[in-house]
């Protein structure tokens, strides 16, 4: 072990020298406005930080006016917000059963989004969702630590060869640099996941390439382009900024959602008809006399 | 404490660990400079968190003793032996959770002691003050009725938190590991129990209003020469480590105490719930292994059929008390 451990450390090393090296040799690669972002002590971009998209992605990555939303008292708080979309060309190409099929799940919402269970949103959705997430960057690995349902995933930055040992909700993570630009190249996703809240999905042959590149100290351009034949006519990609959280003492809060999915998913189990403790004990619901929590 | 220095001397004086360790200590550095902790470390143990009964008064075994105690628990947990149930179904369902799935390890820590608690010396958690005593009785009411709703279920079985990741992090049934990663100015802890990351500023800022509580409290850390010391406080009264509540305070550090072993240890201070501080230390061992996604929630069947089976209890017991 000490004699791997040793090798990796002088792998590391010399991949740190050559890495310095060719940033000054191929320098300014592709930030898009040219911007060559701090080094890390390794001598990478530093893309360390608390990042966040802005936007109504998350709800739709096509372009959409302003909608109404599905729960009536939440009236203007539940509606959607347009947004211009942030895939490139404006739709995603969908086979016509496909474009069917999303059709159908924007119907049925509510019922089906797996993210509104507090599933794992899967990627690219993870990335855009309305939350903060961290990037935590080390000669190894790229972690990418989200705060929507604890998600994570660990980007494996030395071993190109690694294949997935099996398939899962955030994906099989292996990536690299090129030059300004950290690519990350994700396979074996479950087909469970969705890309937004308006029924936008994939199968589970879907190839994600994302590309991170800083514009600015506070700034990401995030790209990822999307393969799935059995969904889509051709490969697509979606764009969009993302967002540095310069918030004094930012850092990310639990949003451990699972206690927030329960009364969707086992509510009609439930032994009391009347809404969960939990939502009692929030001020909500309009019966607040009988109590299931045990005597204190 | 002065246990916890005992068992460092002892590691060093291992025949296992040479004394190479020193020459190669510039290697446990980060290319910035703090002591590095990165890797995956598995924490899995044989050693019991309290010390059994039996051995009262006994805080290490002899050579011999630890393995016999190892073989005789492996023996014990190997529920693949048929133990005179024959075949039948209850025998299997019995049997459901075999040694392909629990992952206690085979051996005690490397110093053979009878107790991962190391403060106090007789090796137990001190005793739950009154107010401990009742919020354990009310879990244990809640626990034993059949399910009125999710949250009467462990914080576990809802998939909320994994059974060993804390915090502090203890070994137990399965995935008893966690992955380091340090950038600077932070430290990060996942567990595969649940893809949890808990993320560790070092740059000496304050907690979080005290109004707000997580299920996994508010680290902070800061280096003590060479050892990471992770506080936590904001706890909620929903999570509790064997009978801990909201006001915990919580110290943890990370030791690496040679290229393949980080030196656990965690003291428990919660004068609502406990008697006195208590410590444990756990070494963990390096792994190179990767971690997996432990979709818990995601894949949850357990949780519809446990509260569909009490709805269908509570069903019965409607029918019979109406006969």
């Amino acid at each position: 072990m000490r004699n791997r451990l040793k090798t990796t450390t002088i792998a590391g090393v010399a991949a740190a020298v050559l890495a310095v090296a060719m940033s000054f040799a191929v320098q300014p690669v592709e930030g898009q406005a040219g911007y060559q972002a701090e080094r890390t002590a390794d001598g990478r971009p530093n893309l360390n930080g608390i990042w966040q998209a802005i936007g109504t992605a998350h709800h739709d990555i096509e372009p959409h006016a302003a909608r109404f939303g599905p729960v009536v008292e939440l009236a203007s708080h539940g509606a959607i917000g347009g947004g211009l979309g942030i895939v490139e060309g404006g739709e995603i190409p969908y086979r016509p059963e496909a474009r069917a099929q999303q059709q159908e799940n924007l119907q049925h919402w509510l019922e089906r989004d797996p993210a509104a269970k507090c599933y794992m949103p899967g990627v690219p959705r993870a990335t855009y969702q309305p939350y903060p997430f961290q990037l935590v960057q080390t000669p190894e690995y790229v972690l990418l630590a989200y705060e929507f349902a604890s998600a994570s995933r660990i980007v494996y930055m030395d071993r190109p060869d690694f294949e997935a040992p099996v398939d899962s909700w955030m994906g099989h993570n292996i990536g690299r640099w090129e030059g300004e630009t950290l690519v990350i190249d994700v396979t074996a996703q479950v087909p469970d996941t969705w890309l937004d809240r308006s029924g936008n999905h994939h199968s589970n042959s879907i190839h994600v390439e994302e590309r991170y590149t800083a514009l600015s100290e506070n700034h990401i351009m995030y790209e990822a382009t999307i393969t799935d034949s059995e969904v889509y006519t051709r490969p697509w990609t979606l764009r969009l900024p993302l967002y540095r959280r310069i918030d004094d003492n930012m850092q990310l809060l639990e949003y451990k959602c699972v206690e927030f999915a329960e009364e969707l998913m086992y509510g009609h189990l439930r032994k009391d008809p009347d809404l969960t403790p939990t939502y009692r004990a929030s001020g909500y619901g309009s019966d607040r006399q009988v109590t299931l929590e045990p005597p204190q | 404490m002065n246990r916890v220095a005992g068992l460092v001397v002892l590691l060093w004086l291992l025949p296992a660990w040479p004394a190479t360790a020193q020459q190669e200590a510039p290697a446990f550095r980060t290319a910035w400079g703090d002591p590095d902790l990165m890797g995956v470390w598995d924490f899995r143990s044989l050693t019991p968190l309290q010390r059994p009964r039996e051995l009262a008064g006994k805080s290490v075994l002899t050579v011999e003793e630890a393995a016999a105690y190892e073989r005789e628990r492996v023996a014990l947990l190997d529920k693949d032996r048929r133990t005179g149930d024959g075949l039948s179904s209850a025998g299997d369902v019995a049997n459901a959770y075999n040694e392909f799935w629990w992952d206690y390890g085979k051996e005690l820590t490397d110093d053979r002691r009878t107790s991962l608690v190391v403060d106090p010396p007789d090796g137990r958690i001190p005793d739950l003050t009154s107010t401990g005593q009742a919020r354990r009785a009310s879990r244990r009411e809640m626990r034993r009725r059949d399910a009125w709703s999710p949250v009467d279920r462990g914080v576990a079985e809802r998939c909320i938190l994994g059974f060993n990741a804390g915090p502090p992090m203890n070994p137990s049934a399965y995935n008893n590991n966690v992955q380091i990663f340090q950038a600077p100015g932070y430290v990060v802890l996942l567990n595969e129990m649940v893809h949890d990351s808990r993320i560790v500023s070092l740059d000496g800022r304050g907690h979080l209003p005290g109004k707000m509580r997580q299920w996994r409290g508010d680290s902070r850390g800061r280096w003590d020469g060479d050892t990471l010391v992770v506080e936590s406080t904001n706890f909620t009264e929903k999570t509790s480590f064997s009978g801990s509540g909201q006001a915990m305070r919580l110290v943890e550090r990370f030791t690496r105490i040679d290229d393949g072993t980080v030196l656990y240890e965690y003291t428990v201070d919660d004068p609502d719930s406990f008697v006195s501080p208590w410590t444990v230390a756990i070494p963990m061992k390096h792994s190179d292994q990767p971690l997996f996604e432990y979709a818990c929630h995601e894949g949850n069947y357990g949780m519809t059929n446990l509260m569909e089976s009490a709805r269908a209890v509570d069903a019965q017991r409607a029918v019979s008390g109406a006969q």
